[in-house]
């Protein structure tokens, strides 16, 4: 089984539509959107809910008003500012540490299993997909991660499916390494913009940090020539394979409006692209393309 | 005063924002600093030039064991208390793993025999300066930079905050989604300005970030930038939820083009009238806070 996550550093170069736009190639697959607290692939696949799960995950910690004796212990020894002056637990910076209850000198904090958020399994036009939805403000999107690419697994063993496509959140921290861990290819979509570029070195860096393999597609390629240039030359002095590139054109936008993969909407255009890149990305899972 | 630029999806326009609306303040003789909180992936700087005058590293405290003093296995309370596996017990030690570490400091404050004192893990960088050219010159900047292969953005985020000086108006600029690290960046902030695009992505994700932000009672106004590409549906959810329209950012590729080299919209024909009058609604927010 291969599992191709989707990442970018940078949010907005287009992780999302390229996702959706590989799930109808190729191969049947397990789709999964890993972009917890802001998921949208949802959003082009419209899929329809077959099972759906409460996430539980960490503690929260509450304090009883009618034992607390407000002698400050816990506030102070919070480092999360979690505690307020007068002894409320602010839900959003608790971490769950449990120190408040440990130095409760009269047991009036209790720590709680605490929902962070759902995650579903689904069915789309492509396939089965796995999903999730951060609770608002949450905790623990890190773990939901690792939930969701568990349940992907299981699910593309028990329909015999040899591939796993993952939409991938933006960033570097928690959510983007839980996403990639073990994961066989790194799939980066990057633009010709400088933020973009200074977010694709940092997003490679931490594929190289894990050792998973890599992989550049070149979005809205015509938008700074100059800049994807750059992006090539760095991809050449780095050894990351780049699959192809793709226009800077409202498409995008006009499929994402009629909730269509950019290869349904303009089959003739933009899908003819990705029927390429969808050829490269098979060419270099199996270690035959490059540049 | 302080302001924070979130927008739940990625790309939509949070930095360009932030920075446009910094240097046009400090350019029209306002003292202001600008807080890059993405510490994933800064971009802040890549648009202004910054002589930097600190730069530092930043560490969080993690468990170090004194084995000597050690009670051993029949003790293990830090073991069984530690809620996030940062510590086991292995070959005869009790063993650390600092990158599962939250640094809430239950293990030590719980040690029976006081053997466990806080050592460092680092967590990034923390660079302060100031523009010394162009328009902007004498702004503030403040920026922090995770290190590769950390998860925990949120102790970093908080670093750059208190790194910033407390200048007449402050910028944040926050990271994407809608959990901890956004948390992070809005903590404190006496208003937000939400950067939306008009498409359905960026409308679903906008309706997370404002359940964000109602939750913790901040008051808000959004922005739609790119406005004219995609459709009306944005506009549409702000009236029907009743919220402040505080200004458009046009669509086009003259700024598109400028974004991508890194250039100021204040500098290109019209925009500067549009960011002036987004502040002019900004203000009110804040007042709407301190009423």
């Amino acid at each position: 089984m291969k599992e191709i996550v989707v990442l970018s550093g940078k949010g907005g170069t287009g992780k999302t539509s390229v996702t959706a736009a590989l799930a109808g190639l190729g191969p049947a697959k397990v789709l999964a959107d890993c972009d917890v607290d802001a998921a949208d692939l949802h959003l082009v696949l419209a899929p329809s809910v077959l099972h759906q799960e409460p996430f539980i995950s960490g503690e929260l910690a509450e304090i009883d008003p009618d034992l607390c004796t407000s002698c400050g212990l816990c506030r102070d020894g919070c480092r999360f500012e979690a505690i307020t002056d007068d002894f409320q637990v602010v839900a959003e910076h608790c971490e769950g540490c449990g120190l408040c209850d440990f130095i409760c000198p009269i047991q009036a904090v209790t720590m709680h299993p605490r929902r962070c958020g759902e995650w579903y399994k689904s069915q789309t036009r492509f396939g089965t997909m796995i999903h999730a939805a951060l609770d608002i403000g949450a905790e623990n999107s890190g773990k939901l991660v690792t939930t969701v690419r568990q349940k992907s697994q299981e699910q593309a063993e028990s329909e015999g499916v040899d591939l796993i496509l993952t939409d991938g959140p933006p960033g570097i921290g928690c959510p983007a390494i839980a996403s990639l861990t073990g994961a066989d290819l790194a799939l980066l979509v990057a633009e010709p913009t400088v933020t973009a570029v200074h977010d694709l070195k940092r997003v490679a860096e931490l594929t190289r940090h894990f050792k998973i393999d890599t992989a550049v597609i070149i979005n809205k390629a015509d938008l700074q020539p100059s800049l994807e240039q750059e992006i090539r030359d760095f991809c050449e002095t780095s050894g990351l394979d780049v699959l192809g590139r793709l226009p800077y054109v409202e498409t995008f936008t006009l499929a994402q409006i009629k909730g269509q993969s950019v290869v349904e909407y303009d089959p003739g255009g933009l899908g003819k692209l990705f029927q390429g890149l969808w050829n490269n990305l098979e060419k270099h899972l199996q270690g035959e393309h490059k540049q | 005063m302080r302001i924070a630029v979130a927008s739940g999806k990625g790309g939509t326009g949070k930095t360009t924002m932030a920075v446009n609306l910094a240097a046009m303040l400090q350019s029209t003789g306002q003292s202001t600093a600008l807080v890059d909180c993405d510490v994933e992936e800064p971009n802040a700087h890549l648009y202004l030039p910054v002589q930097w005058e600190q730069d530092r590293d930043h560490h969080v405290p993690v468990p170090r064991i004194n084995a000597s003093a050690c009670l051993g296995e029949e003790c293990s309370k830090c073991i069984e208390l530690c809620r996030f596996k940062a510590l086991i017990w292995m070959a005869d030690e009790v063993m650390t793993f600092p990158e599962l570490c939250h640094a809430c400091g239950l293990c030590m404050t719980a040690c029976p025999a006081k053997c466990i004192d806080e050592g460092q893990r680092l967590t990034g960088k923390v660079r302060c300066g100031f523009v010394d050219q162009g328009p902007a010159k004498g702004l503030e900047l403040s920026s922090g930079e995770l290190r590769v292969g950390e998860a925990m953005a949120p102790p970093l985020i908080k670093e750059v905050k208190g790194t910033a000086r407390d200048r007449d108006i402050q910028i944040w600029d926050c990271p994407p989604g809608t959990s901890c690290p956004v948390i992070a960046g809005l903590h404190g902030a006496d208003a937000v300005l939400l950067v939306t695009e008009p498409t359905p992505f960026g409308l679903h994700d906008l309706n997370l970030a404002v359940q964000l932000v109602r939750r913790l009672e901040l008051p808000f106004g959004v922005v739609v930038n790119k406005a004219g590409l995609g459709d009306n549906r944005v506009e549409q959810y702000l009236e029907k939820e009743g919220i402040d329209l505080l200004g458009l950012i046009p669509h086009g590729m003259d700024a598109a083009r400028a974004c991508a080299s890194g250039r100021l919209l204040i500098e290109l024909d019209g925009y500067r009238d549009a960011f002036e009058r987004i502040w002019s609604r900004v203000l009110p927010l804040t007042k709407e806070r301190t009423s």
